[in-house]
């Protein structure tokens, strides 16, 4: 059977709602926590309501080919949305919901953006400002009316109003949804998805349904998912991830996502949830575990040595199955105590307890936390995927899990390396193109291939391994090898460094520009009554020093190990007095270093570190989430590292 | 008497507090129309405090009448007060520590609360429909503040700008007409003092709640009031639109001090 072949009356998604409201109408799509109840629609209401959304766009004059912008946290009325401006044949632009205005704009105008639906007056107040800027927006439709009393903007309309708008149409025109609906073709773009790109603008990724629904299926079966699971869709919409998840995946195979209550809540509703199908990115198993280990410093000693105890043995248990060693009996005895007495408890208290199958992706994750979860019991795996995949590319057997591989291409995916080591792939999952850019396209794109820019190797086991960014793979004045974001994640693996940023290209050798994590370091300052006022001053204190200097220390000691990699030790280390802050545009929304403007903004602190001074004054430009801009100033020290056995000294 | 939009909800008509030889209010009038925000402002002793709570019976004016929706209520206790439907909140915040913020919450729906002991004790009944109906009450301030986050938090564990928001909810949860609100912002950041501005707007704009707040920061009272009355040395000084106070020479002199001779 061709594997991209759709059921005629199943090709586009919302053909698909429409057969999940017809089939299993009466069972749950969609829950949201709101007034303290997690408060169900069923499919039957999931086509229903995006149906009134769909007539109330048509009312105000949408058509094909329309753009509706979605900006919002997770709510129902989102992804209805979605469907509606699929149903129309429009296309969702789905937006980050904590953009700044510039972003916002970039997108709204590169995207022609006419429709926008937004979740409340604080993106209402955002799309005013830049509306100027985007000629062709031309209504702007919000969820919640809360202190939206005073606005009279004509192009306004509130969610419900629109409803009440698509009632009245339907009246004037009772085919005119159902006539929409069967004009969907499977080749229609879906989505576009804006990358948020660690270089230059970002691009318009367009999905066509058939990627979307093949992608989603495909890896369904490979997972064996069912049409019960639960998931907790707590990601950005404007993620390629939460599409793939809480849509195309739940309408797919018909399962029930859920919205948390708020942002501050998502781990208490996680708890409540017991979802079975979970995705997280690195920094929130992060999280999760910091918030565990702050929480058993504070217990009673004869509980933490337990707890302690018993954690020490699931990992040295889980390390020697991923490294395939033998297990000794007497561990293998001890574990289903330690299950009875710590780890299902704490899998229950984290709301992991029902977790058939987890996800991490988009950076590496932290061998410690990777082990620490799977040696609870939670089978937590590596994915990697791309937005121009419809995100599935490797998947981690279940089963077949290791420390530092990405898995396998899930059916229908191929994979190669180019001989300049860039991993290449081709799959149903492809994308149409970037909107409005085909020459991006073309350098992304050769025979259907896809050039993913990442450096990778294929294992003998078939097993996918990513080096890094292939253009940030560069080489020291020397010659040497130098993998920057390799180094900044074995830096980033300790729980006191949140970001590294390592320079050497061209360099005579490597340096390293860190951000303390404040949580983990404030708690280790606390401890050892070290008194701060703020992160800047926190950051210099020379204890912190001290303790950075080891955590360097470590990770050069596991360079010296590997051949290749040992001119590659970090000669010398200073800890930025500021975090990097994606309003700063240093990062990311998604946490990726902006490498570029980063030696940019801080050259004159990294021309420091290839001088001998020991110190340097700094001022620096903050933007606070409001908008305004301050200046924060510190003496940043700069701290050499021995690194022993080598002749080029700093 | 022109009609019933124009009447003050609140008129307070020549009012003074005495303790001992010490007048912390001296004759002062003062009218709170219905759905405005009032703002009152004054130097530290000023008798800010003082007015608020003989509004709100805490003190008994020595003179003077107080008058809430046409009917004398000069000399009514707090808990009279308060089901009349003037609820308050505190200069130093007055949470019961234990108990979390849901508890909080549900303590200021008490004077709504009917039944007997007995029902409530074994939660049967009306007792328990009542008790679901308060919380569904509740729920929709929780939300309206935005604390769902720290619902089950016990309240003395919460920062201080997140308790003074649990006070405001404690007081909203009372349904009040009259809101007072003693300094609302003091301590807080700017952040915090921006959402709650916000809050307080809301509270006005989609309840309709009337609203007495005293505040020292003037550029929230200048944001936010419909009208400022000024105290100084127990007096009220001038009282009018926020633009006019600000120009007013007499409020002037208040602040920066000139001599009272």
């Amino acid at each position: 059977m061709d594997p991209q072949a759709l059921e005629p009356d199943r090709d586009t998604f919302p053909k698909l709602v429409r057969c999940n409201a017809e089939h299993r109408g009466h069972k749950v799509a969609i829950r949201e926590k709101d007034y303290g109840i997690w408060q169900s629609y069923t499919w039957r209401e999931y086509f229903a309501e995006a149906r009134l959304i769909a007539l109330g766009l048509a009312a105000l004059g949408f058509t094909r080919g329309d753009k509706t912008a979605i900006i919002g946290d997770n709510r129902p009325q989102l992804y209805w949305t979605v469907m509606a401006s699929q149903a129309l044949g429009g296309v969702p632009v789905p937006i980050y919901q904590d953009s700044i205005e510039k972003e916002t704009q970039y997108i709204i105008d590169h995207a022609e953006v006419r429709f926008a639906v937004v979740e409340d007056q604080e993106q209402v107040d955002k799309l005013l400002h830049i509306k100027a800027q985007c000629p062709h927006l031309e209504h702007i439709i919000y969820d919640d009316p809360r202190g939206m009393r005073g606005y009279s903007e004509p192009f306004l309309t509130s969610l419900a109003e629109l409803q009440e708008l698509g009632k009245k149409f339907e009246v004037g025109h009772p085919t005119y949804f159902d006539d929409e609906l069967a004009r969907g073709k499977p080749d229609d773009v879906a989505i576009i998805c804006y990358t948020s790109g660690t270089t230059g603008v970002p691009k318009g990724a367009m999905l066509s349904h058939r990627n979307l629904i093949v992608t989603a299926r495909n890896a369904a079966e490979f997972e064996g998912l069912q049409s019960d699971e639960q998931i907790l869709s707590y990601l950005p919409m404007a993620w390629v991830g939460d599409h793939i998840f809480s849509y195309a995946q739940s309408i797919v195979t018909g399962f029930a996502i859920n919205c948390p209550e708020s942002v501050a809540t998502v781990l208490h509703d996680l708890k409540e949830i017991g979802p079975t199908y979970f995705f997280a990115p690195p920094r929130i198993w992060e999280n999760i575990l910091t918030n565990v280990m702050v929480r058993l410093e504070d217990c009673a000693w004869p509980k933490r040595k337990l707890v302690h105890f018993f954690l020490e043995l699931a990992q040295d248990i889980e390390r020697a199955r991923l490294s395939r060693q033998p297990v000794p009996a007497w561990r293998r005895l001890l574990y289903p105590l330690g299950r009875l007495f710590v780890y299902g408890p704490l899998r229950d208290n984290l709301g992991m307890r029902r977790i058939r199958r987890a996800y991490t992706a988009g950076e590496a994750i932290g061998p410690e936390i990777f082990v620490f979860f799977r040696a609870l019991g939670v089978n937590v795996k590596q994915i990697y995927g791309m937005t121009e995949a419809s995100v599935f590319i490797t998947v981690q057997k279940n089963g077949d899990v290791r420390l530092d591989t990405a898995g396998t291409p899930i059916p229908n995916v191929e994979l190669r390396i180019s001989p300049e080591g860039e991993v290449l792939y081709r799959s149903p999952g492809v994308f149409l193109g970037y909107y409005k850019n085909p020459e991006a396209t073309r350098q992304t794109v050769e025979d259907g291939w896809v050039h993913s820019g990442d450096a990778g190797i294929v294992g003998h086991d078939g097993d996918l391994r990513i080096i890094d960014r292939a253009k940030d793979v560069g080489r020291l004045a020397d010659g040497t090898l130098f993998a920057p974001k390799y180094l900044e994640n074995k830096l980033k693996f300790s729980q006191y460094i949140k970001e590294a940023v390592c320079i050497g290209q061209g360099r005579q050798f490597v340096t390293a520009l860190i951000n303390i994590d404040l949580a983990a370091v404030g708690n280790w300052a606390e401890r050892r009554n070290i008194a701060y006022t703020s992160y800047t001053d926190l950051s210099q204190k020379s204890e912190v020093y001290d303790l950075i200097h080891q955590e360097v220390g470590r990770v050069n000691r596991s360079l010296a190990e590997d051949e290749a990699l040992r001119g590659a030790r970090i000669r010398k280390f200073l800890i930025l007095h500021k975090e990097l802050d994606p309003d700063d545009e240093e990062i990311t929304r998604t946490r990726k270093v902006r490498r570029g403007y980063i030696a940019q903004k801080y050259a004159a602190l990294i021309e420091t570190l290839y001088g001998d001074r020991e110190h340097v004054e700094v001022e620096a430009k903050v933007t606070y989430e409001d908008g305004r801009t301050g200046t924060i100033r510190a003496d940043v020290r700069i701290r050499d590292v021995a690194v022993p056995g080598d002749s080029v000294s700093p | 008497m022109t009609g019933p939009d124009a009447r003050p909800l609140l008129e307070v008509a020549g009012v003074s507090v005495r303790f001992g030889a010490l007048v912390a209010l001296n004759q002062v009038s003062l009218g709170i129309c219905h759905g405005e925000i009032l703002a009152i402002i004054g130097p530290n002793g000023a008798g800010k405090t003082t007015l608020l709570n003989a509004i709100s019976g805490f003190y008994h004016p020595y003179e003077g009448r107080i008058v809430f929706d046409g009917k004398d209520r000069t000399h009514l206790k707090p808990p009279d007060v308060a089901a009349l439907g003037i609820a308050r909140t505190f200069q130093n915040v007055a949470l019961f520590k234990g108990m979390s913020v849901l508890d909080n919450l549900m303590t200021g729906r008490l004077l709504k609360m009917k039944g007997s002991f007995l029902l409530e004790a074994l939660y049967w009944g009306p007792a328990r429909r009542q008790e679901l109906e308060h919380r569904a009450f509740v729920e929709r301030i929780i939300d309206f503040l935005e604390i769902q986050a720290i619902r089950k938090t016990a309240a003395g564990r919460l920062p201080y700008g997140l308790q003074k928001r649990v006070e405001l909810g404690r007081a909203l949860a009372a349904e009040p007409e009259l809101l007072l609100l003693d300094e609302p912002m003091a301590g807080m950041n700017v952040e915090e003092k921006e959402d709650m501005c916000r809050f307080i707007l809301d509270v006005n704009g989609e309840f309709g709640t009337t609203i007495a707040l005293i505040e020292h920061d003037m550029g929230v009272v200048m944001d936010i009031s419909d009208r400022v009355a000024v105290l100084d040395y127990g007096r009220k000084i001038a009282d009018g639109a926020p633009e006019q106070v600000r120009k007013d020479p007499a409020v002037r002199d208040a602040y920066l001090g000139v001599s009272h001779d």
